[in-house]
């Protein structure tokens, strides 16, 4: 159930000198409640993709099913699939533009046509959600710090209530304080709201620690899709398409190499200390 | 990402066209339009369509890029032509409708302001098509350059220019992206009447100004720790420099419009 992509192909600018072939034969399927890593490089074809699940961009050719409808089908609802389908942007805070937190968020909510009581009490549920309290609700989006920012616009997203929730570098320029903190409540939400989440990011130290399943994208194909730990098997190949395997796995392997008996396949610093500490007590090496 | 906006109108091409210095194709094609108004009867027409047509082929830019300009100037075309051809007194009458008549003189100039107009607008074409919009400011700043010794700041004026010009792919991909974004929040950009499209643009206009004032900020910030203080003294990284196939292109557009000139003359 849920999204089922089918031989999705996306061209852009098709048949002029810019033509660039950006999603090429795609089969995907995203299952309900799951917590999906979407990774790539710059260019793989990521943003594109994510802006087909909620049918912002038309695939040149191929099908899109959500909960098994074809969302290119002749009276298909689009815009009640962007209301089941959110979709937060790259550098979100640059999408503000009320005059303070509280109507901005009511924005999705308002256009979805609920009354402006309804819409009010979503926004006060999302910015709660986002960890923006009361204090916030009449300033100014533009007067907020950059973390705040980007949470008050996640916050418009999640007022719409939507079933699954896609974050396109959702940390992108934010500082290690500001990404946990957005990473957490990410996380916060998927367990405590049952909300799918695709998390579109470059980096898979900030995806390792978090999700269940790990899609990697190279010049618009799919490289590989498995759990985390499957995937960082093959850190050579992940190399070679200008990712890195969290350093945990490198600091493993070398260990291994040198003879200590680790478990490699550790995704997070707590299971490689972990691993670390159990060669060291054993202390006999492999 | 979005690489479908054109920048300005240049077309990707190799040909000997797109390496002219940008200096030779701005003074030929104002050559070529001089040349368009001299030229008088068939003969001088005829060189003109040669010459237009042999700079086509050269350019290797798809013939259909060269006409879609002419798209813009249909209704002053369509109004030139009617007025030329029956506003034109002439001697020998060739329809009567009413009052309105065609002469033989309101006929041939009607068709020759049509030619007229569709060359000069194909003709400068041709030059942007084969010329980025950084060439082009290049060659007007080098151009203008005696206008310093009047205080005309023709160097800030090319540099506006270019900025203005590096920013509207920029502005379009940022409009696009706050549009999608607007819209994966319910936003509706295209139902309504004109009142309710114009209030639906909040959303769009409010982020695009505050981004294009962000811009416009880091940029004057990079050109100030880069300790830019406009044109005095200033080198190029890639100074425009004539080349043999330049000087010979100049030969070429003389040459042009000495044909041109004879023909008028001797005709």
């Amino acid at each position: 159930m849920s999204i089922k992509l089918e031989h999705v192909n996306y061209i852009y600018s098709p048949g002029t000198a810019y033509e660039i072939h950006a999603l090429k034969d795609i089969c995907l399927e995203l299952k309900d409640g799951e917590f999906v890593g979407l990774i790539g490089h710059t260019g793989s074809g990521k943003s594109t993709l994510v802006q087909h699940l909620n049918g912002l961009v038309k695939a040149t050719e191929g099908r899109i099913y959500f909960h098994g409808e074809d969302i290119y089908g002749a009276d298909y609802d689009m815009r009640r699939l962007r209301s089941k389908v959110g979709l937060v942007f790259q550098y979100p805070e640059h999408q503000l533009f009320e005059v303070d937190v509280l109507s901005d968020v009511c924005f999705g909510p308002k256009n979805q046509g609920l009354s402006a009581e309804e819409a009010q009490e979503r926004a006060k549920a999302a910015l709660a959600m986002v960890g923006l309290g009361e204090e916030f609700y009449y300033q100014s989006p533009f007067e907020l710090s950059g973390g705040q920012k980007r949470r008050a616009a996640i916050a418009g997203v999640l007022a719409m209530e939507p079933e699954i929730l896609v974050l396109d570098e959702p940390t992108a320029g934010l500082d290690p304080k500001g990404r946990d903190e957005i990473l957490n409540q990410i996380q916060k939400l998927h367990q405590e709201k049952g909300i799918s989440i695709v998390l579109v990011s470059h980096s898979m130290e900030d995806v390792a620690r978090y999700v269940q399943r790990i899609i990697v994208m190279n010049q618009g194909e799919v490289l590989f899709d498995d759990v985390p730990r499957e995937v960082f098997c093959h850190y050579k190949e992940l190399e070679q398409v200008g990712l890195a395997a969290p350093q945990v796995t490198y600091i493993l392997h070398a260990l291994r190499e040198k003879g200590f008996f680790v478990d490699e396949n550790a995704t997070t610093i707590e299971e490689a200390r972990d691993t670390i500490l159990d060669a060291l007590r054993s202390g006999r090496q492999a | 990402m979005i690489r479908d906006i054109t920048l300005g109108q240049y077309y990707p091409a190799n040909s000997i066209l797109h390496k002219l210095d940008p200096r030779v194709k701005l003074l030929a094609t104002l050559t070529f339009i001089a040349a368009l108004f001299v030229a008088k009867g068939w003969p001088g027409y005829l060189a003109a369509t040669i010459f237009l047509v042999v700079i086509i082929r050269l350019s290797r830019v798809p013939f259909s890029f060269m006409v879609r300009g002419l798209k813009a100037i249909v209704m002053i075309l369509m109004i030139t032509v009617v007025f030329n051809l029956f506003l034109t007194p002439g001697d020998k009458i060739l329809v009567q409708v009413w009052k309105l008549k065609i002469t033989d003189v309101g006929l041939r100039t009607a068709i020759f302001m049509a030619i007229r107009l569709t060359y000069l607008i194909v003709g400068s074409s041709v030059m942007t098509l084969t010329t980025t919009p950084n060439d082009l400011t290049d060659g007007l700043e080098r151009l203008m350059g005696p206008l310093k010794k009047l205080h005309v700041p023709v160097h800030e004026v090319s540099m506006m220019m270019s900025i203005a010009l590096r920013f509207i792919p920029i502005l379009l991909e940022e409009t696009d992206k706050i549009m999608k974004a607007q819209i994966a929040r319910g936003a509706d950009f295209e139902n309504g009447n004109l009142i309710q499209k114009a209030k639906n643009l909040v959303p769009l206009l409010v982020p695009l100004f505050i981004s294009a004032f962000r811009r416009a900020n880091d940029l004057a910030m990079a050109m100030e720790a880069r300790c830019y203080h406009g044109g005095e003294g200033r080198t190029k990284m890639k100074p425009l420099i004539y080349a043999r196939r330049d000087y010979a292109a100049y030969g070429v557009v003389i040459c042009f419009l000495a044909v041109i000139i004879a023909l008028r003359v001797v005709l």
